[in-house]
């Protein structure tokens, strides 16, 4: 089969252990009516081949328009683009659309959130499928038409044969975006993008595909970036998370470190924030304050200050770095980080001035989107 | 699974509403029908809050607008304290609908865009409240309190100055600015952020509270379901799986339907295993055509002989736990049935 992907055992050794996917300081910014909208604002990461990294946060924080940027999708006339995006080791923003295109399918590839919309509603889905194995495999319609029902197979769509012929509205969701699966899988992408690949479909499914998408991404030795606002997804299936937060990296760690020990703020109040099955029914959550924030205006200092109950004086005015902790792989950018001396201190001094976003996240009070002005006390 | 009866039901004189055998259909041309919801039965206990779940085109939000008689039911009663809703006359279920408010997935499409907030939370008002728009500003400003947006900055600004999350906070405003019996919530925090959604949930609880309210909460997040719901009823194709007390169902799910949802979520936890052996299966069966017998069965793993031939019928598991299964796990092999294994 032609769509056989890249394989471990034909790498050379410089290329086993560089990663595949280096991004450096990458920016990027869309010009509006209203103001820069700095979506994504310095992000650094890089991936090694055959892991998975998921990326975290909730809408607005700029993990679409990152995996976006990184392929080269945001094409629209007011998309500033800055910084560095290394492919196997060939930087991948110098390049023209017209090269992008031997990239797209071939190196790389995506499977986006909707099944129902990804998909072109009057083209037979086999078309959608064949159109770019030919382009890229250049191979007769016949092959291709062999190599798409194989591949439908592959992601156990039943009677493969007759379904080539369905168009996407004769299929259920599910099914679809078992297709899009199949199409971005179809001329075995060294690199596959999955951007919330279950957040259209019923939890049901939505094991079912992930588990899948693990099944070929270790069949196929493929590297992934699974991009989600759900970190039951990421949980059991990553090798490692960046949660991200108004545009840039807040934490990054190895999945399981992250659990169990995870620095920042945010990533501890988006944890605390989801209810758990495992609690008793009428378990009052943990809810953060406040809401996402403004791109065009992003607060000065830690973004995630005017909503964290950790902030202190210096979070309002200083941006803080990502910093390494004295965990291998481990990164977070906090002054007064979860689980340090520091952090209790400023959690006691803000609980005794009574700051209501600790109050909140203390269960003390209730936590609204609405700030109160004059909110931002601290020590 | 996927049953009908009626052992799960409580006696009448406890309950604020009381479903029996309802059954909504759609015709869809060629003589087909869609059976959207067959025969369920179920009851609410006044300040109670029953969640119904279940994926997608399992009947959960038609059965919620059929309590509301939107539309009508093809068949059965709905009976709100001791008056049978689907044999009132449409004026007489127009005056009944002030007792009944709902509560929209999307809260941004569910409020006018061109009317103001004061207007929109006042509606409801302006055809059976007071008239005075004096006293319906004061009803309406205790809601918006109520509901934690400022009523006077909100009340001439439109629906598109505010997040989604503040537009379902001004929806349930509006909801119980008629101080309901009942509120049907379809899916009122599916689409928010985690961090509004846990803002909503605590909200609602409050409010429950301080008002009395009862709920019918329909979500597909079963952890979202559990944390808000006294009681959980599962469905399945139009029919009803199993019925319990939430922390009963999650920790002794007995219907073979509820373990695989179950299973199914994914936890914020890497420690936890995952099943990696699951794989696609075929599905909802099209609900023009449902399964004879057990409507589960084409997914079930213990399906047998009998659940195609035999429909289930509700069967009592616990004093608040109720199953309409021919194989309930917790009979089949009395051991505790954990998750997630």
């Amino acid at each position: 089969m032609p769509t056989a992907g890249a394989d471990a055992t034909r790498l050379t050794r410089s290329e086993k252990t560089e990663p595949l996917l280096v991004v450096e300081d990458l920016k990027t910014y869309f010009q509006t009516p209203n103001g820069l909208v700095k979506a994504v604002d310095g992000v650094t990461l890089s991936v090694e081949r055959g892991k998975t990294l998921g990326v975290v946060g909730e809408s607005g924080s700029g993990k679409t328009v990152l995996s976006r940027s990184i392929m080269r999708l945001n094409t629209a006339g007011n998309v500033i683009t800055h910084g560095s995006v290394t492919y196997n080791g060939e930087d991948l923003l110098a390049k023209s659309p017209r090269q992008m295109r031997d990239i797209w399918g071939v190196e790389m590839a995506m499977v986006f959130q909707d099944p129902m919309t990804s998909l072109n509603p009057v083209v037979k889905v086999g078309r959608q499928m064949t159109e770019h194995i030919r382009h890229h495999l250049g191979v007769s319609k016949k092959d291709a038409r062999d190599t798409a029902v194989e591949l439908l197979r592959s992601v156990r769509i039943p009677e493969p044969e007759a379904r080539f012929d369905n168009y996407p509205h004769e299929m259920s969701g599910g099914m679809r975006q078992r297709v899009c699966i199949a199409i971005a899988l179809a001329c075995g992408p060294k690199m596959l993008f999955a951007d919330e690949p279950t957040t259209a479909l019923d939890v049901t499914v939505q094991h079912q595909i992930l588990n899948l998408l693990g099944q070929q991404q270790v069949d196929r030795f493929m590297t992934m970036i699974m991009v989600t606002h759900d970190l039951g997804v990421v949980a059991g299936r990553t090798d490692e998370i960046a949660v991200m937060y108004a545009g840039k990296v807040v934490e990054k760690a190895p999945t399981k470190q992250l659990f169990a020990d995870m620095r920042h703020p945010y990533t501890e109040a988006l944890l605390r924030s989801i209810p758990k099955i495992d609690d008793p029914k009428h378990t009052k959550l943990s809810a953060i304050s406040g809401r996402p924030p403004d791109l065009i205006n992003p607060p000065s200092g830690c973004a995630f200050s005017p909503r964290c109950p950790y902030a202190q004086p210096q979070c309002f005015t200083d941006t803080p770095p990502l910093g390494a902790a004295p965990t291998p792989g481990h990164q977070y950018a906090c002054w007064f980080p979860v689980g340090s001396p520091e952090g209790k201190d400023a959690w006691d001094k803000n609980l005794e001035a009574k700051r209501p976003q600790t109050m909140a996240a203390a269960g003390l009070v209730n936590a609204t989107e609405e700030l109160a002005a004059g909110a931002v006390v601290g020590g | 699974m996927a049953g009908s009866g009626k052992a799960h039901l409580r006696p009448s004189d406890e309950t604020l509403l009381r479903v029996e055998d309802l059954t909504v259909e759609f015709p869809v041309g060629g003589g087909d029908v869609v059976h959207a919801v067959s025969g369920i039965s179920f009851d609410i206990k006044r300040g109670e809050t029953l969640g119904l779940v279940g994926e997608s085109g399992c009947g959960k939000s038609t059965t919620g607008r059929a309590i509301l008689q939107l539309p009508r039911p093809t068949s059965g009663s709905v009976y709100l304290d001791d008056q049978n809703l689907a044999s009132l006359k449409d004026e007489e279920m127009r005056q009944k609908r002030t007792d009944l408010q709902m509560i929209f997935q999307d809260p941004v499409s569910s409020l006018n865009p061109r009317r103001a907030v004061g207007e929109i939370v006042a509606e409801p008002l302006e055809v059976w409240g007071p008239k005075d728009k004096g006293q319906q500003w004061d009803k309406v400003s205790v809601m918006l309190d109520a509901v934690g947006i400022d009523p006077d900055v909100a009340r001439f600004k439109h629906p598109h100055e505010f997040s989604g999350g503040q537009c379902q906070r001004i929806s349930i405003a509006r909801a119980l600015v008629m101080e309901p019996e009942l509120i049907i919530c379809d899916e009122p925090v599916s689409a928010l952020d985690v961090s509004v959604q846990a803002q909503i949930l605590n909200m609602l609880e409050e409010l429950k509270a301080k008002y009395g309210l009862t709920l019918v909460f329909i979500a597909h997040d079963l952890a979202v379901v559990k944390n808000i719901s006294d009681r959980v009823a599962v469905m399945y194709l139009g029919k009803m799986c199993e019925v319990s007390e939430s922390d009963e169902l999650y920790s002794n799910p007995a219907h073979p339907y509820t373990q695989l949802l179950l299973t199914s979520i994914p936890l914020p936890d890497p420690l936890v295993a995952i099943d990696r052996e699951l794989q696609v299966d075929e599905g909802l069966p099209s609900p023009i055509n449902p399964p004879s017998g057990c409507r589960f069965r084409t997914r079930c793993p213990y399906a047998d002989d009998i659940c195609s031939r035999v429909e289930p019928q509700m069967r009592r598991v616990t004093d608040d736990h109720f199953v309409a299964c021919h194989h309930p796990l917790i009979d089949v092999d009395e051991v505790e049935v954990t998750l997630n294994t």
